[in-house]
């Protein structure tokens, strides 16, 4: 075939779109949502180091500080959420070998996050409004600043993210604990405890053996989703408190900002973005591991019930954890420093680092192995957060934080490098494993792309948070614009990186097209054939 | 031997790059090595829980180390307790620190408070040094009190900066050499 009719109809035309089940297609409208917003937040990302090294004429510091509130929103809402929401809604129903509860509402799901990352994206790149997304008060009511116009289609597009996301929250529990039809009556409240961990609480409390209904990556996306539906409720909270402000403006009156404490306000944030940050990635990375080390090797994993008790643990450090936001907060109390800032979040060392044992330790337990693509992203993943997480623990420390906070070495080392190579490589690892389950058996179009794509992520990632990094501890700040080259190696450097990271995802996105096909691409888009609840077609 | 911020950070650069270069070996090493025969012979509980216990130790070890090290962590956790010698009084509003005189001075070996009152947004407030790098920062949070209390231990110059981002229009609170420290065997650098 030549290259034209391959980027028409896929790799030696073996993408059937026609041929896809519900659930197939499904899935693949969330991964490739997830995608392009990818590609978004790696365009901005660019935008942004360049901006670093020298301004661009087409940028203006209010669309810089745009961009900059736009870019983590794009990434984790219209990317990552869109990608593990959809790995997660084949998944569940794959282990439990039963049909997922409601196809429709993963669709809408789908369609909620990709069209509330779209309006909030649009609004501030038309509007320029940018709070960031720590959202200090007053600020995200600051209408000298912001428009309030912008701001209230902002605060809707996020709104109708959460409200996907809502919908994903309620189709994982129901997946789990519902009945389908002709089968017989399932244990609904057993198997909600067993996926929230309740029944391994009991058995270790009263001695009992009771065994475990569901496998341990369900009770992974399980405990995770908890954490996901108490986020969605705090960022609706304050979206519509926020709201009422903007409201209250557009019928020209203006509400006394004070009435709300900056504070609290802060606390209350925090504990809900660590919620995301510090609890559902760490326990859904976790627990993608866990699946991903025995779906590679086919072994057992090591010391599974240690690993249970770990992602309860982890549920619980994430509720307790947001302090360390706020160490450099001198009106903070000093035992919230303490406890939560410094004490509780070193268990993430604790509960992390066991998890990249085990993850080890049942991949060795299975050599030797082939290097495949899903095990290269896999231990790409691991090192991320193995280079992540200590990197968090440090500027988590009452001494530390007091000259690394709002550094450039809490967004490089900690933020990019867990991001970039530790989350996103995990994910690529389950993408490159799902593939030919999701497109009944298509092959990769080029392997020599797959391998570029992941050493230009790993070098890229690494790299890029490593200048960062040294940029932080030579006192540069991140959220400001430098415009007299103060840290110019650093951001070159970085720049570069950054640079790599985006022709790593160019490989991989024209990778994925060419394997597929333009037309098989649109007819992931096109309503399913047959009406089936079955995962894949019955053939396969 | 005094120990200040710049000196923490390169232990910190140190110790981190050491870390980040083993884990990475490690990393390696473990990829080279799965793919070649070889038996898999498993990991025993004592070794699994030893590297439980060791990542316990170092998750706390951290936190006590700081503590007895960094000589501004305690003083920050009982600065309520402590009498400054002198204190600063600012203000912030409109993205602009409002400073109680055109040039703030102190003398090595005084505890000096800060203290920083926010009339609108949430600000931060760092010093810096000549070359950019920080001496210390905190948070300026509307509606309450904002303090820090350091002891400046080396004559020098330092830059306000706020370290918050407060909206666009924050990206200029710069207060040039607004802080001088002498001491008594030394000028200013």
């Amino acid at each position: 075939m030549s290259m034209l009719e391959t980027l028409v109809a896929g790799e030696r035309g073996l993408f059937k779109p026609a041929t896809l089940t519900p659930m197939q297609k499904m899935t693949l409208r969330f991964v490739v949502v997830g995608l392009v917003y990818y590609g978004f937040a790696v365009i901005e990302g660019m935008l942004m180091r360049a901006f670093q090294v020298t301004p661009l004429p087409f940028v203006s510091h209010e669309q810089y500080f745009a961009i900059l509130t736009a870019h983590p929103l794009v990434g984790i809402f219209g990317s990552t959420y869109s990608i593990v929401f959809g790995a997660f809604l084949f998944l569940v129903p794959y282990l439990m070998k039963k049909p997922l509860w409601s196809v429709r509402l993963g669709n809408w799901t789908c369609a909620l996050i990709g069209g509330g990352t779209f309006v909030f994206w649009a609004a501030g790149f038309l509007t320029h409004y940018a709070p960031l997304y720590t959202l200090y008060w007053p600020l995200p009511a600051d209408f000298t600043q912001f428009s309030v116009v912008g701001g209230t289609v902002f605060i809707l597009g996020i709104a109708l993210v959460m409200i996907g996301t809502a919908f994903f929250v309620v189709n994982v529990y129901m997946t789990i604990g519902y009945t389908p039809a002709g089968w017989d009556r399932q244990p609904t409240g057993a198997l909600i405890a067993s996926a929230l961990g309740l029944s391994g609480l009991r058995n270790l409390l009263t001695g009992r053996k009771t065994e475990h209904l569901v496998s341990l990556p369900v009770a992974a996306i399980a405990r995770g989703t908890v954490d996901t539906a108490l986020n969605a409720g705090v960022i609706l909270f304050t979206g519509v408190l926020i709201l009422v402000y903007m409201v209250a403006a557009l019928f020209g009156v203006s509400l006394k900002q004070t009435a709300v404490d900056a504070l609290l306000y802060k606390n209350w944030f925090w504990w809900g973005l660590d919620l995301v940050a510090d609890g559902l990635v760490l326990i859904f990375v976790a627990g993608t591991w866990y699946l991903l080390a025995t779906l590679i090797t086919g072994k057992k994993l090591y010391m599974e019930n240690v690993a249970r008790a770990a992602l309860f643990v982890e549920l619980v450090v994430s509720w307790t954890v947001w302090s360390h936001h706020l160490l450099s907060d001198q009106a903070q109390p000093g035992i919230l420093k303490v406890a939560s800032g410094e004490m509780v979040t070193a268990f993430e060392l604790i509960t992390q680092g066991l998890a990249f044992f085990i993850t080890l330790v049942t991949l060795w337990s299975a050599r030797p192995l082939k290097m495949t693509f899903p095990l290269r992203f896999l231990l790409g993943g691991l090192l991320g957060f193995a280079l992540a997480v200590p990197a968090g623990i440090m500027q988590a420390d009452i001494g530390l934080n007091r000259i690394l906070h709002n550094t450039q070495w809490v967004v490089g080392p900690h933020v990019h490098v867990a991001v970039l190579v530790g989350l996103t490589m995990t994910l690529y690892s389950a993408i490159y494993l799902l593939f030919p389950i999701l497109t009944n058996g298509v092959q990769l179009y080029s392997e020599k792309l797959a391998r570029f794509h992941f050493w230009a992520q790993l070098l890229g990632g690494i790299g890029m948070g490593a200048f960062m990094g040294m940029a932080g501890l030579q006192g540069m700040l991140r959220r400001t614009i430098y415009s007299s080259g103060e840290f110019m190696p650093y951001m070159v450097l970085a720049g570069l990186s950054g640079l790599l990271l985006l022709l790593g995802f160019l490989a991989f996105f024209y990778n994925i097209v060419m394997s597929l096909g333009l037309k098989g691409v649109v007819g992931i888009f096109v309503p399913a054939a047959s009406d089936t609840k079955e995962l894949v077609p019955a053939a396969n | 031997m005094k120990i200040d911020s710049s000196m923490v950070l390169w232990g910190q650069t140190l110790a981190y790059t050491a870390y980040a270069l083993a884990i990475i070996a490690v990393v390696g090493w473990f990829a080279h090595r799965i793919t070649r025969d070889g038996e898999g012979r498993g990991v025993t509980s004592a070794i699994f829980y030893s590297f439980a216990g060791f990542l316990v130790v170092c998750g706390v070890s951290l936190h006590i180390i700081t503590y007895n090290t960094i000589p501004w962590a305690p003083l920050d956790l009982k600065r309520a307790t402590i009498t400054p010698d002198r204190t600063f009084a600012i203000t912030v509003a409109q993205h602009r620190f409002t400073l109680p005189a055109p040039k703030l001075h102190a003398a090595c070996g005084e505890k000096v408070l800060f203290n920083v009152t926010s009339e609108d947004l949430t600000y931060g407030f760092g010093l810096f040094r000549q070359d950019n790098s920080m001496l210390f920062q905190m948070q300026v949070v509307p509606g309450h009190v904002n303090d820090i209390l350091w002891v400046f231990d080396r004559p020098g110059t330092y830059t306000i900066r706020s370290t918050e981002y407060s909206g666009p229009a924050g990206i200029g609170m710069i207060e040039r050499n607004a802080v001088e420290i002498t001491c008594a065997d030394g000028a200013a650098n």
